[in-house]
């Protein structure tokens, strides 16, 4: 057992990086991620840590500092946000790539403009084809406990890829939760030494990164990519499994809640996935067969789980928190419906867009889209396909 | 003292066989400044013709550990790089008699423009690190379009010498000055036809502690519409007519390195550059008056930098 505390999602996230202790990290302030480099950096003033501190003067030199961290042989994290990783695009690419297991926390916030520091997932949901491994989080604990396993998963060596770990700004970032810090020695022994592949350091050994590489390879080296994000879904398993034993919590690609007998059901990522269990159990108190997908895992998508797990459902409600202007609909909605595709008798599938520049998602909201589905499986009518949650119309 | 004798005995880092043009200014400079570095190197390379020509996939003409990302971010890069290095070293990851130097290479475009925060913001932090940029003053890669190292008049292919507008209406920006404003250990200008000038500098920017730059013209044949062979020939011309004048500051303290007995007039390095034929026409002799003016005015001013405007210095020139 560890430490129960009374934290924020930032201090929680800078408590796993002080536990962590990673060589290097490059980082560059904004609303609502500042406040994680701002805590590592008294850990770092304080000699808590061994990490090298680079505050940068933008994102883009932070993820291009990172990379070159990374690169030279060591473990590399940083934070950020919104603009701030719409800053980094360029260079998620090159971080993925290039095969760099950077841990990098996104406290999701939305993007300009008119400008809102508040939370949706336009900022990762963005990012999505950037080759990062994305994991979102409900709550304090599971962002903690994401970005310890995220170490593991992006080092791997089958993987060897960049992760991100999200989690909702302010809603789980400023808001303080009872939760639990597993023990320095623990987390240490768990994530182990860092494995550096190829390292520019090691001048004995020179190696070329990011050559220009055309019509005769680039096809192999991005097949070789999509390989490995394939690779990362054993992996990100494997190492929940190992990370139950540490802390008695257990993980998968998506947490299902009452979903084994469900008629009707939403899906969601992020912190609304409290908000809709709460409102499962009201609604199951009432005899309504109501059940709930919190995906926690997006990059890997994990399409056939996904398929398995929701096949027996009348209706199901993707619930997306951005918007993917000029599609039919948010970018969860559009790959969970092609995940149903191929079953013999899948559920009918509606999307709603809520929760943008954070605007509140309240029980009574949820309640209407149970109440829709409720409509839709006993008339088989879908009167609107996307539809917009406590929008003014 | 740097030797041609010890020189010649080290191995090239960079290999023969890059796709570089024939008579392009860049590997030399290049191949002068890893010969004169003693220790072992990491590099970093901004996006542009030197990075493309000399790491076609799977050849790489590279015999040290490279890393190319993009265009505007070779000093972030580095800055990256040298902080796992300080990292691993005060951890004891790495022994600590294992002495690396870190260089960073990006073009005028990749560091007078787009890379100009990233290096602005790795020199106020005081990494250790080399920083060149080999300036042949537009976007070669692409195919010569002006950046803000171009100089006034010439014609790229985005400011061409048109009916109206005679090529870039704009004076090139002084980069030198504006990386010698952020009072880091070592600055200089340099180029690869004074190879003496050149590796010496290398090695006093290698042995500070904290950030060095060294901006070298760079001539490319192509965008200056020159004979092929004439790169160290416009080199040296541009360093007699005080265009491209070697100084260095070191400490803050400005010395002048060279002071050509006889400045010879601009038009000397204009006239063989095809870039600038428009401007012998006579309706653009403006320019050329300006061009020498401003030539001459920063020339003036940098005397007065170095002191040298007080006393006759001939004799204290130093073997370039």
């Amino acid at each position: 057992m560890g430490k129960i505390v009374a934290m924020t999602g930032n201090i929680a996230i800078a408590e796993a990086m002080r536990q962590i202790n990673p060589d290097v990290c490059a980082a560059y302030p904004i609303t609502p991620s500042t406040e994680i480099m701002q805590e590592f950096a008294n850990f770092v003033a304080d000699g808590l840590v061994a990490s090298e501190l680079v505050a940068v003067e933008s994102e883009h030199s932070a993820m291009s500092a990172c990379i070159g961290a990374s690169a030279a042989g060591g473990r590399v994290m940083t934070a950020t946000s919104s603009q701030g990783l719409a800053l980094m695009w360029e260079m998620l690419y090159v971080a993925a790539s290039s095969r760099l297991p950077i841990v990098m926390t996104v406290v999701n916030r939305a993007l300009n403009a008119p400008l809102n520091i508040h939370c949706d997932h336009s900022d990762s949901m963005g990012a999505r084809d950037s080759g990062w491994i994305q994991i979102y989080s409900e709550n304090a604990q599971e962002a903690y406990d994401n970005l310890i396993q995220a170490i593991r998963i992006g080092q791997y060596s089958g993987v060897r890829l960049p992760v991100m770990v999200c989690l909702d700004g302010f809603i789980i970032s400023h808001s303080i939760e009872r939760m639990e810090l597993l023990d320095d020695e623990k987390i240490q022994r768990f994530i182990g030494p860092h494995v550096s592949y190829y390292p520019l350091l090691d001048t004995e050994h020179p190696v070329t990164y990011g050559p220009i590489d055309l019509q005769d390879y680039y096809t192999e080296h991005k097949r070789q990519q999509v390989e490995a994000m394939k690779n990362a879904k054993e992996v990100i398993l494997e190492i929940a499994e190992e990370f139950k034993a540490l802390s008695g919590r257990g993980y998968g690609f998506f947490r299902e809640y009452c979903l084994k007998d469900a008629e009707i059901a939403i899906l969601v990522l992020g912190s609304a996935g409290g908000t809709a269990q709460a409102v499962v159990d009201k609604l199951r108190a009432e005899g309504v067969k109501a059940g709930l997908l919190k995906l926690r895992v997006f990059r890997p998508f994990p399409l056939e789980e996904l398929a398995e797990s929701l096949k027996n459902l009348k209706v199901l409600a993707v619930l997306d928190r951005s918007d993917s202007f000029g599609a039919v609909g948010g970018p969860v909605f559009n790959e969970v419906r092609s995940a149903l595709f191929d079953l013999k008798k899948p559920p009918k599938v509606i999307n709603y867009i809520y929760g943008l520049g954070g605007r509140d998602l309240g029980l009574e909201d949820i309640e209407r889209v149970y109440q829709e589905l409720q409509k839709i499986a006993s008339n088989g009518q879908i009167t609107k396909l996307v539809d917009y949650l406590t929008v003014r119309e | 003292m740097v030797t041609l004798k010890e020189l010649s005995q080290k191995e090239e880092l960079l290999a023969g066989g890059h796709r570089l043009c024939a008579g392009c200014g860049a590997p030399v400079a290049i191949r002068q400044i890893l010969l004169a570095a003693e220790d072992p190197v990491v590099l970093a390379n901004a996006t542009g013709c030197v990075e493309v020509a000399t790491s076609i996939y799977p050849y790489t003409s590279w015999r040290v550990p490279w890393f190319h990302s993009a265009f505007e971010n070779a000093a972030a890069t580095i800055a990256g790089v040298e902080s796992m290095y300080r990292s691993l070293k005060k951890q004891g990851k790495i022994p600590a008699d294992k002495k690396i130097k870190f260089i960073a290479f990006g073009g005028d475009g990749g560091t007078y423009d787009i890379g100009l925060q990233s290096l602005s913001g790795a020199l106020e932090r005081g990494h250790t690190f080399l920083y060149v940029c080999y300036n042949n003053e537009a976007y070669m890669n692409t195919g010569i379009q002006r950046s803000s190292s171009t100089p006034l008049g010439a014609s790229t292919t985005t400011s061409p010498a048109g009916q109206v507008i005679p090529g870039k209406m704009q004076h090139r920006k002084d980069l030198t000055a504006i990386v010698a404003a952020h009072n880091i250990p070592y600055v200089a200008q340099s180029v690869p036809s004074h190879w003496r000038d050149l590796t010496t500098k290398t090695r006093k920017a290698l042995a500070v502690e904290g950030p060095s730059f060294i901006n070298v013209l760079a001539p490319c044949h192509r965008g200056w519409r020159t004979a092929v062979d004439s790169a160290i020939e416009l080199a040296r011309l541009a360093v007699e007519t005080c265009f491209w004048p070697l100084y260095e500051v070191e400490n803050g303290v400005y010395r002048l390195n060279y002071k050509p007995k006889d400045k010879r007039p601009l038009v000397e390095y204009l006239k063989p550059q095809g870039r600038f034929a428009h401007l012998f026409r006579p309706e653009n002799q403006a320019i050329l008056e300006e061009l020498q003016k401003a030539a001459d005015h920063q020339w003036e001013k940098l005397l007065a930098l170095c002191g040298e405007d007080q006393k006759n210095l001939d004799s204290q020139s130093h073997q370039c």
